[in-house]
């Protein structure tokens, strides 16, 4: 199990690596020069030259890849050619919001899609089934926004339970933390309800019809033991992967939501930068991001192992 | 053949089936599933519920367990009774209380009818904790004291264990503890060794005699094997199309059978006396294998395994018109050997000659010329064959493939379909719209149609019932007859084997133990694994065709000596 994960943890070099690459290629590559947009329109070719040098932009590509990796190793990856402040703060301040909120979605997602899928699974082609099956298909093709919005009318406009919009970190106290976060964290669950209940629902589907179900049911074990204990173990795998892929999906930015619900997170942030065209940000956000799914995905396959015994690593 | 003598004149009648019908849900005038079935079990009392595939004898049980998928079938008339309780009456909740209590299943496969993400311990403790109000102390005492009871070995750790760790006759142990648990009046047992090597399959035959013994249980035991049926039975119903056709004490029923369906279906049990073996023709041996070697695994960069030698030092030929058969238990590395023929896989060592050259190292590009000269015939008829493409499509895609004219192809497919008993018309047609048996005909035919000099048949009668079975291996007879083929045939059914094969080579682990005339190597075994192989053989001292005791000179007096 430890070799494993050591071994799994040492494949994400070259996939980090190959990421840094493309990422330092972006800045260097794409039309404009970085040292025209940081000086500015104004600045005569003379003061080019200068940013240019004080950038290393005049050495060698593979010489200025160097220098770019050694620093970003060292926690250094630039200011933002707009705020002029260091990226690493500006992500790692956006990125709580982010999480927090993440987090939520996905315990909320869970909690209720779960149980619906099991239950459409066991009464397969009933009305509850179908009821099921018609709100996934809702959630997947209403858009958030909507969705944000008629919250928004509802629950803080008409009844006034919560603030319409904001943000505030469960260090000022959690019950500031959750009247804000429980819409956007409703609104962002809508989509992955709908995705890990119809994935629940198959996956369930499949194990019902097998043997050892039937086993279960001739020793005598009521339905409840039957669909919790004995089939949904056994289902697990496909729901973690994708509860893995839709959490990694939420850290790694929604737009959408944070700006309906005016949230200082990563994913306004990224949208931001690139309309600004601030390499730097832009860089630190493709890398974070790359982290973060290669570590979702070695979790969700350790998390295999809890599940099914004959998964060992 | 020792046949069961219990006495049951006194003992107390248990279970009753009474005019059972069960028909399809939601279609009252659809034929029913079940037709009238009248059935009757006393305590320690072994009935046989024997029968072909599709005749009825798992909706009968399952219709005892209450276990009728709900939206496809249901009970139409007729009552089942265990003692006092009227179980076609009982409510879901009531019957949930019986299952396992009073009435308690074991399955075919018990290699997926344990639940794999449980500890085996766990999944016997839980019938108790459904049923019972042991404590938990309690509970798992019992627990251990039944795996003992089922002769597990290290009870202490097979208990934490998971069902993959275990053998497949370890699972139906565990099956059967968790069945017999509650001391339940009646265990029915569907197949239950039907999945399981011969000398697997008698120790657990022993183990059900015994439990049932100790607690007086009284058993309805389901199989389409008449060997088992022989070694076990008190009684025997014979079940075809949903009716129960003759219901007899199990020596009435094997030396008089009153019904020709019966009668048929015993004339269709493969003796296993051998047949005489045809006389050797002296022409040069099609397929010539020499020292052949197959180890898995172990070639990793990193590998520090030694591999599994599946198969080794595996030496045989075959002439032309000639049948050899290779049996041996699972894991024997009788599939292996023939899929290193098929160059299926590649073996790590040895040469295969077919038809003259050597094939073992060609890549896949060289072996394509010579692969028209071997063909093979898979287990699995229902898999075989692609069920989106018609007859004529997989009976001609070979020929095509080596140049011949489409419409010759045609012609020919056309023919073979007549020589294996199919219409010509079945060239347009799909594989689901067969039975199995006519798909493995299907399946021979194309075999065929690549004019073949070796025919491989990996265990190919396996899946088919014994009527079927006769007719396909009647067939693959004549047509070795008629093209001069030779035939490797891989079995685990000595049965079989004696029945078609002239030369029987026997493995074990991965190396050949016995290999001669198939009359010699069954009727006087020389080695130690040859003998219990054949003695396991269930129902071995009794001619099924014949109606009577297997007469000397036969297999089985060599068997014991």
């Amino acid at each position: 199990m430890f070799g494993y994960i050591l071994r799994r943890l040492l494949a994400t070099i070259p996939v980090l690596l190959i990421v840094s690459v493309f990422v330092f290629l972006l800045l260097r590559l794409t039309p404009g020069d970085p040292a025209a947009i940081l000086a500015g329109d104004a600045a005569t070719p003379a003061q080019l030259e200068r940013i240019r040098d004080s950038l290393g932009l005049n050495d060698p590509l593979h010489v200025q890849f160097l220098t770019w990796f050694g620093q970003m190793l060292q926690g250094d990856f630039g200011t933002s050619l707009i705020s002029n402040t260091d990226v690493l703060d500006m992500v790692s301040d956006r990125l709580g919001p982010t999480v927090n909120i993440a987090v939520m979605t996905i315990i909320i997602s869970v909690l209720l899609a779960v149980p619906m899928g099991v239950i459409a699974a066991w009464r397969h082609r009933s009305w509850i089934d179908f009821a099921v099956m018609s709100f996934s298909v809702l959630g997947f093709s209403v858009p958030v926004f909507v969705i944000g919005y008629i919250l928004i009318q509802i629950f803080a406009i008409e009844l006034r339970w919560v603030p319409v919009q904001g943000y505030k970190s469960p260090a000022d106290g959690l019950g500031a933390f959750f009247s804000r976060a429980v819409l956007p964290s409703l609104t962002l669950a809508t989509i992955y309800v709908a995705l890990i209940a119809r994935m629940t629902r198959a996956s369930m589907l499949e194990v019902l019809g097998e043997d050892y179900i039937r086993t279960a049911r001739a020793k005598g074990v009521r339905e409840n033991v039957v669909l919790f204990r004995h089939a949904l173990r056994n289902a697990a795998v496909p729901i973690l992967t994708i509860i893995g892929t839709g959490f990694a999906l939420l850290i790694s930015g929604v737009v959408v939501t944070e700006s309906v619900f005016n949230i200082p997170g990563i994913g306004r942030l990224t949208v931001d930068a690139i309309l600004a065209r601030d390499y730097p940000v832009i860089q630190a956000m493709i890398l974070l991001t790359a982290g973060i799914y290669v570590m979702v995905n070695l979790l969700v396959d350790l998390s295999y192992s809890l599940f099914d015994p004959r998964i060992r690593y | 053949m020792k046949f069961s003598t219990k006495d049951l004149s006194r003992a107390e009648q248990v279970f009753s089936i009474t005019g059972l019908q069960v028909g399809l849900a939601g279609q009252p005038d659809a034929a029913p599933v079940l037709d009238r079935i009248d059935l009757q079990i006393r305590a320690g009392e072994t009935h046989c519920l024997v029968g072909e595939s599709g005749s009825g004898k798992s909706v009968t049980s399952l219709a005892t367990m209450g276990l009728l998928p709900k939206d496809a079938l249901e009970v139409t008339g007729g009552r089942i009774q265990l003692k006092e309780v009227e179980i076609t009456a009982a409510s879901p909740s009531r019957m949930r209380d019986l299952r396992a209590k009073r009435v308690a299943m074991i399955f075919q496969e018990p290699m997926t009818a344990l639940n794999p993400v449980l500890r085996v311990g766990a999944q016997i403790e839980e019938v108790l904790n459904m049923h019972t109000d042991l404590s938990a102390a309690e509970a798992k005492a019992r627990t251990l004291d039944i795996m003992e009871q089922v002769h597990l070995p290290d009870v202490p750790r097979i208990y934490q264990a998971f069902p993959h760790q275990l053998s497949g006759g370890q699972r139906q142990r565990i099956m059967i503890a968790m069945a017999l648990v509650l001391e339940p009046d009646l265990l029915i047992a569907d197949e239950p060794t039907t999945a399981l090597d011969v000398t697997t399959q008698l120790q657990i035959l022993k183990l059900i005699a015994e439990m049932q013994q100790r607690h007086g249980t009284a058993v309805l035991f389901i199989t389409h094997d008449m060997g088992v049926v022989a070694e076990i039975a008190d009684t025997v119903s014979v079940m075809q199309k949903g009716r129960i056709v003759e219901t007899a004490p199990i020596r009435e029923l094997l030396t008089d059978p009153q019904m020709d369906y019966t009668r048929k279906l015993l004339q269709a049990v493969p003796n296993l006396t051998p047949r005489p073996a045809r006389p050797v023709n002296g022409a040069d041996a099609v397929l010539d294998v020499d020292n052949l070697q197959m180890t898995y695994g172990g070639t990793g960069w990193f590998s520090r395994s030694e591999g599994v030698r599946a198969a080794r030092d595996v030496t045989f030929d075959i002439a032309p018109g000639r049948t050899l058969g290779i049996v041996g238990e699972s894991g024997s590395g009788k599939s292996t050997v023939a899929r290193c023929i098929m160059r299926l896989i590649d073996p790590t060592g040895g040469r295969v000659c077919v038809a003259g050259s050597d094939i073992a190292r060609l890549s896949r590009r060289q072996l394509q010329p010579h692969r028209k000269h071997f063909q093979i015939v898979f287990q699995d008829p229902y898999r075989s064959l692609n069920p989106r493409w018609t007859v004529a499509r997989s009976l001609c895609e070979g020929p095509i493939n080596f140049g011949q004219p489409k419409a010759q192809a045609l012609e020919h497919a056309a023919e073979l379909l007549e020589l294996v008993d199919l219409p010509r018309d079945a060239l347009w047609r799909y594989p689901h719209q067969f039975s199995g048996g006519q798909r493995q005909r299907i399946a021979i035919a194309r075999a065929v149609a690549m004019k073949p000099d070796l025919l491989v048949a990996d265990e190919a009668v396996s899946a088919l019932d014994v009527s079927v079975q006769a007719q396909v291996l009647d067939l693959l007879d004549d047509v070795q007859k008629r093209f001069g083929i030779a035939m490797l045939f891989i079995t685990h059914d000595l049965r079989v084997a004696a029945q078609i094969c002239d030369d029987v080579l026997v493995m074990q682990k991965g190396q050949v133990v016995e290999h001669g005339p198939a009359g010699a190597v069954l009727a006087d075994p020389q080695h130690s694994y040859t003998k219990s192989l054949i003695e396991a053989a269930p129902g071995r001292d009794w001619d099924f065709a014949n109606f009577r005791a297997v007469s000397a000179p036969s297999a089985i007096q060599g068997a014991t000596v």
